[in-house]
């Protein structure tokens, strides 16, 4: 049975959606990376400063950061959920990981704020 | 609920076919992926905060370990990606018979063997 005290959503039909949702964000994202990639032939300092310092450069970052939050905060909740049995020890992992993924959206909306 | 099914759980006794392999292979690179956006970030970090630092990453880049971690972390990307939307077009009414299922989850196999080859070939 889904508890809801451990979906990020409302609900789990919510969490499903946001599963997706997010998923699109960052699909989008990382096309955006690999087309970066493809068009530029050599990646210098300036070439690799000047993209992220570009406004919807730092807005679609910021974006797809938030949305690695839920992706991957509804991901753990799905392996754990499956694998770890005891309740103490799936609640500390789930603890940790909720922890490790608010400090990539920290540290990754620290990085382009900076640039 | 019937509590008298008849239930399996002996995975080795279970035979993989390419949708089942597709489907935790979908799973193993989510986890390894929420490992790996840390060192992403950690790099994209290094790199942006000044030329030094990029051309440290750089530095890092040339050597075998570093670069042997980064193509790992694209290729499990490529194949997160690859399997998620493949997933999406299931979620839409695609690929769900047995025939489909598995024949989309070994072009998708091929593809990510392809932009695999690809990430190496461009890093090397």
């Amino acid at each position: 049975m889904v508890s809801v005290v451990a979906s990020v959503g409302r609900n789990g039909v919510h969490d499903f959606i946001l599963l997706r949702a997010s998923a699109v964000i960052l699909v989008l994202y990382t096309l955006l990376l690999a087309a970066f990639f493809l068009v530029t032939p050599s990646v210098t300092y300036n070439v690799w400063q000047e993209f992220f310092a570009c406004i919807s450069v730092k807005v679609a970052t910021m974006l797809s950061l938030l949305a690695l939050l839920v992706h991957a905060k509804i991901g753990v909740w799905q392996v754990l959920s499956d694998y770890i049995k005891p309740a103490f020890l799936r609640g500390t992992l789930q603890f940790f990981f909720s922890i490790l993924l608010l400090a990539y959206l920290l540290f990754g909306f620290s990085i382009v704020w900076s640039v | 609920m019937k509590k008298q099914r008849p239930v399996n759980l002996d995975l080795t006794t279970i035979k993989m076919h390419p949708a089942a392999n597709a489907s935790i292979l979908h799973r193993v690179s989510g986890v390894i992926m929420v490992f790996a956006i840390g060192i992403l970030l950690l790099t994209l970090s290094i790199s942006l905060s000044s030329a030094e630092g990029f051309a440290q990453i750089q530095g890092y880049l040339d050597g075998i370990f570093f670069k042997f971690i980064i193509f790992g972390c694209l290729s499990a990307l490529t194949y997160h990606v690859l399997a998620g939307v493949r997933h999406l077009c299931m979620d839409l009414g695609h690929f769900e018979e047995l025939a489909s299922g598995n024949t989309s989850a070994k072009l998708i196999m091929i593809i990510w063997l392809a932009i695999s080859a690809v990430i190496g070939v461009w890093l090397w």
